[in-house]
């Protein structure tokens, strides 16, 4: 039994728009799933549908072996929603907003304060639960409404991109809150457009472009597609004077930086011995991009020329 | 847990929102009625009312209280479901909703329920300013209470369908502005549609808020320009289409869904 499970799923707006043209997915029980895709792309829609926020065209949603047709309140009971724009009432306290949302899944009033007491404890917000929402930060805005997908225990949890505008410090501490949300068994579908946070964060990964699914395996295989890395070094002495670096495409920046591109078969060992012979001494190295981007440009590139031909 | 249980909690959790929302803002809810229908009472009731002198046989500050009720009712139940779905749409924690196992007629009945409570507490404050200008001696009170609840349900889902269809804060005044406030003056609320030439009578009955003013001060007064039973009937078949439209509309997600 898969967690999330999309056959042929469409959409086609009232304008004609189609923002899913027959779209295939599985996610595993307990699975950490990056979605991603460039904006338009359909990832909204296709969460929107899973969540019961858009209507289908066509197609099957079924969520732990429940069918969103036939059950559509089993499904939602598996669900907790993240959405990326903000979508509770400003003026409510924050802990109403949990409670209340608590009620909506039947969870009786007096066991929702302590549910929504856990959920904001965990997320740091319990001291701020008699302010008003709109009081809060962004960040603390975001946690809220991570706090409030949780109030009732799903087994599915979709972040549509939850960290986006959220600075590096939160957004940490956020990705080790779910890292031990998912270790705890919840199955989380993450959606954002930080490529190295699905990359660090996730097991799985599909790339949804112009309403198909461009890529979907394990990132793992997905980044071993790779064919070449560039990497950009700080070296000690001046480079002035070195004309070439064993079989390596390299390129200096100036002086002191270099950027190179290791290919399929080519090692960083490799490399370093290189340098090494040349007297070289490497002070700092860092990927010239993240390797997920690398690759998910490639990949939006080539489904986009493939559409123009 | 059974599914009843479940849709019971959820039905007082929606409920109790609402309750808190009219409630954290009363100054805009419940205040402003009591001030207007104590004008009203003042300038219609005592000024006025006094050169009138009987209508339908009672005095006029007396014929005049169960229209001024029930405007109040009807007023205060359309604007509170009106203003807080239209205001979930806009924030956007529609969607709260949207996404929780609630079938559509349990939101349907918690946010109606909302109105009601708002209409019946404003109601029950209006009642307790007319005290001070008029001696109440009520009828009936099984009818009285069963026209104030009715004809507070029938304009909350009212209010529901103007908010699933306004797409901005303007679309939410037009049809109370344009529509319930001419309705509810010419409903019979200050004077006995008797006294109307007979082509005005026949039209006045095409109102639907003349069957409540009147079904209401019967209830209060004894005294009716329609029979009641036809009253009831109207309310009670505007109510059970306005139910079925509402329901219609969340079950296809109209202006909720994309």
């Amino acid at each position: 039994m898969s967690a999330l499970l999309l056959q042929d799923l469409r959409k086609t707006y009232r304008n004609g728009f189609a923002a899913l043209k027959g779209i295939d997915l599985e996610v595993a029980p307990g699975d950490f799933f990056a979605l991603l895709g460039p904006n338009g792309a359909g990832k909204s829609t296709a969460i929107g549908i899973v969540s019961s926020l858009v209507n289908k065209s066509s197609g099957r949603v079924e969520v732990f072996g429940l069918d969103l047709d036939l059950d559509p309140e089993g499904v939602k009971s598996c669900i907790g929603l993240v959405p990326q724009e903000f979508n509770f009432n400003q003026w409510e306290p924050v802990a109403e907003i949990v409670v209340n949302q608590a009620g909506f899944y039947g969870i009786p009033r007096k066991q929702a304060w302590i549910r929504a007491e856990e959920s904001l404890r965990q997320l740091e917000l319990w001291d701020r639960r008699r302010e008003q929402a709109m009081s809060l930060s962004g960040g603390m805005k975001r946690r809220l409404m991570i706090a409030r997908a949780l109030v009732h225990k799903p087994r599915l949890l979709i972040l549509d991109e939850p960290t986006a505008g959220v600075d590096i410090e939160i957004r940490r501490s956020m990705w080790s809150f779910l890292t031990e949300i998912n270790r705890q068994g919840t199955t989380i579908i993450l959606t954002t457009h930080y490529l190295e946070e699905a990359e660090s964060l996730c097991r799985n990964i599909a790339i949804i472009n112009q309403g198909r699914i461009a890529e979907h395996s394990s990132m793992k295989k997905l980044l071993n597609q790779l064919h070449n890395e560039a990497f950009v070094l700080s070296i000690e002495q001046d480079l002035t004077g070195i004309d070439q670096l064993g079989g390596y495409q390299w390129q200096r920046l100036d002086e002191h930086t270099l950027e190179v591109e290791v290919s399929r078969g080519q090692s960083i060992n490799g490399l370093f011995q290189t340098l090494a012979q040349h007297g070289l001494e490497v002070t700092s190295m860092r990927n010239k991009q993240n390797r997920l981007e690398q690759l998910f440009i490639g990949m939006v590139n080539a489904s986009r020329r493939g559409e123009a031909k | 847990m059974t599914r009843f249980s479940r849709y019971r909690i959820a039905f007082q959790a929606i409920l109790t929102k609402e309750i808190l929302r009219f409630s954290r803002i009363w100054i805009q809810t419940l205040l402003p009625p009591a001030i207007t229908t104590m004008l009203y009472f003042i300038i219609f009731g005592n000024l006025i009312g006094q050169r009138i002198g009987k209508m339908d046989g009672v005095r006029y500050i007396d014929f005049i209280v169960p229209g001024l009720i029930l405007m109040a009712v009807i007023t205060n139940s359309y604007s509170n479901v009106v203003s807080s779905f239209f205001s979930s749409k806009y924030q956007r924690h529609v969607e709260e909703l949207l996404i929780s196992p609630v079938p559509s007629w349990v939101i349907l009945s918690g946010y109606v329920a909302g109105g009601v409570a708002r209409g019946v507490l404003v109601g029950i404050v209006v009642t307790c300013v007319s005290l001070f200008f008029s001696d109440l001696d009520i009828r009936s009170y099984g009818w009285t209470l069963a026209v104030f609840v009715l004809t507070s349900i029938l304009f909350a889902l009212g209010g529901f369908i103007n908010a699933v269809y306004a797409k901005s804060f303007d679309d939410i005044s037009i049809i109370p502005t344009f529509v319930l406030t001419p309705l509810t003056y010419l409903g019979g609320v200050f004077y006995s549609i008797s006294l109307l030439p007979e082509v005005w009578q026949k039209i006045s009955l095409a109102n639907p808020v003349l069957y409540m003013v009147n079904a209401f001060r019967y209830g209060l007064l004894g005294v009716t320009d329609i029979p009641i039973g036809v009253a009831l009937a109207i309310i009670l078949l505007f109510i059970a289409g306005l139910t079925a439209f509402s329901l219609h509309l969340l079950n296809h997600g109209v202006g909720i869904k994309s």
